[in-house]
């Protein structure tokens, strides 16, 4: 049942990553954003990880990408234009990205064989609880320090938006 | 396979209840308007209007599904599946009442209870903004769009105190499960005062409970936050170009909406299905004389009928009230529907709140909409929680 959730979900997950950039339109591309969030939060569920699940549709998928799609509706921009692509695009493109499937399927070969492997539900600890006295216990300085640098960026923020005062 | 049975049952049962739901809270709110505009309302088909709901069914399926051109085809018919889906799911997660038992079967009133409930509940409410933000886009229509625009921007600044306002009540309950959180809230202070978010110690959670409730307005884009729709500058919103059942998936979004809302409320600071005072004082007995004086009072109005037509229809009323309340006194019957019985009538109060306030209170002007949301509901909110937490630490164990 797990193993047929994950393949279903994994599967959904690349097809959507893949629409995001095939897709001409900027909705559909970020809709199939959204899709790819959504899948991972099902395979975050899979693993006992409820909290980051949540967490993950909650701040991505309803958050970060609601505001995406706020964006593009208010500058209503319409679908790409495909300009043709260069000879060396042509040309090179397949086999450099098969050559970069290869490297990177020989690194986790190489790596990652003796490591154990994931089992689904031995993971235990994605209870909000358990969560919540990483962040607050043993964590508690990471958090804060990237609470603050948050704070900047939404200071930051604040000065480029501000109307000029002339 | 005993589970797998039990489940489909359960979700039989709460399915055809929320779908009977849906369909009479438009006619309850139609009538209660109606009422506060002196108008009588809905009143042709079948008694007092009760057949309107399904009338207004068979007209909408009947209709023609019309595809505007121009249209992005594939956004505009998702749009409103995933309105309606996102409103329904939610009720899978609600309590409805306590551990059950019914031949032989021990179940709890409830379709499946989360861990992480509330989280939920945030995370399907917050992927709703999608339907309408896609319906108002592909409508490829000027008035469509701006209402859609609206109501993301609305529900994402409400998103906000929302959350801080449930996260008070989550610091005295301890646990993120809605049933966990129901039972964190039973018991009595002084014997008679019930231990409901609300008045419970170590902080009343009374402000929390207004932001949440007016934040919820906002949410299901009812009045007075209805801007998303606000008919005389944009006909209808973001459901412009709909007709036939993608109108009617909105409609019942919206609805199914309102119904989360104040479930939510209910559990979270009402105290769920736990009764108003102990049933040592009798609180058992509300629900039958409650029914039984409202059949009285049918039967007495049925007996001095104003209308012609009352004479017949009025006791037939009162005759379904007092069976109802005769089944209140069922030893059998009584574990399930008097928990059932509080939930629904927090629930239906909550409702009707909504509907009043509709018919009570103007729109706001947009600007107005966003500075009450961020400069005082979300400052008022973080303020509540700020004291919550300290005097949740101070009263800790």
């Amino acid at each position: 049942m797990d193993l047929f959730f994950f393949v279903v979900f994994a599967v959904f997950a690349v097809g959507c990553g893949i629409s995001v950039v095939v897709q001409t339109h900027p909705i559909s591309s970020a809709l199939s954003l959204v899709g790819v969030m959504g899948s991972l939060a099902v395979l975050y569920l899979l693993l006992g990880a409820e909290f980051i699940a949540m967490a993950q549709v909650i701040v991505y998928a309803g958050a970060v990408m609601v505001l995406f799609i706020f964006v593009i509706m208010l500058l209503n921009s319409g679908g790409e234009t495909h300009p043709g692509r260069s000879m060396t695009v042509k040309l090179l493109g397949v086999p450099a990205l098969s050559g970069l499937f290869i490297v990177i399927a020989y690194i986790f070969a190489t790596n990652f064989r003796d490591s154990a492997r994931v089992h689904f539900g031995s993971f235990t600890e994605g209870t909000a609880r358990s969560i919540g006295r990483a962040i607050f216990g043993t964590y508690l300085l990471p958090f804060e320090f990237t609470s603050i640098l948050i704070l900047v960026a939404i200071l930051g923020a604040v000065v480029l938006a501000r109307k000029e005062l002339d | 396979m005993e589970f797998f049975v039990i489940s489909l049952v359960k979700i039989a049962i709460v399915f055809a209840g929320l779908m009977t739901t849906l369909a009479y809270l438009q006619w309850v709110e139609r009538k209660v308007i109606a009422h506060v505009q002196v108008r009588v309302g809905p009143n042709r088909v079948g008694p007092h209007g009760l057949m309107q709901p399904m009338a207004d069914i068979l007209k909408l399926i009947t209709k023609e599904g019309f595809l505007p051109s121009h249209v992005h085809k594939v956004f505009y018919l998702l749009a409103p599946f995933i309105a309606v889906s996102m409103a329904l799911i939610s009720i899978s997660i609600i309590p409805f009442g306590g551990e059950i038992k019914v031949f032989g079967y021990t179940t709890w009133m409830q379709l499946t209870d989360l861990n992480v409930g509330v989280l939920f509940v945030l995370a399907i409410s917050s992927l709703g903004v999608y339907g309408i933000a896609l319906a108002g886009w592909s409508s490829n229509n000027k008035y469509s769009l701006l209402g859609g625009l609206r109501s993301s921007a609305q529900m994402i600044s409400y998103e906000l105190p929302l959350s801080l306002a449930i996260t008070a009540p989550l610091l005295i309950a301890g646990t993120l499960s809605l049933r966990e959180i129901v039972q964190s809230q039973g018991g009595f202070n002084f014997g008679f005062l019930p231990r409901w978010s609300v008045f419970a110690g170590p902080f009343p959670q009374i402000f929390s409970f207004i932001i949440f409730v007016i934040a919820g307005f906002a949410e299901t884009n009812r009045v007075p936050f209805d801007l998303p729709e606000a008919e005389n500058e944009l006909v209808a919103g973001f459901h412009t170009e709909y007709s036939s059942m993608e109108f009617a998936s909105f409609f019942m979004a919206e609805y199914a909406n309102m119904i989360t809302i104040t479930c939510m409320t209910t559990i979270l600071f009402l105290g769920g299905w736990q009764p108003l005072f102990p049933a040592s004082l009798g609180s058992n007995f509300v629900p039958p004389l409650l029914l039984f004086f409202v059949g009285a009072l049918l039967l007495f109005n049925g007996l001095n009928p104003r209308r012609r037509k009352d004479r017949f229809s009025l006791p037939v009323f009162a005759l379904v009230f007092f069976l109802i309340g005769l089944l209140f006194l069922v030893p059998v019957l009584k574990p399930i529907l008097v928990p059932f019985f509080w939930f629904a009538a927090k629930v239906g109060f909550l409702l009707f709140t909504f509907i009043w306030v509709r018919g009570t209170l103007p729109r706001f002007r947009y600007d107005q909409l966003m500075g009450f949301a961020w400069k005082f509901l979300f400052p008022a909110a973080l303020i509540n929680l700020l004291i919550t937490g300290l005097l949740v630490a101070l009263t800790a164990k």
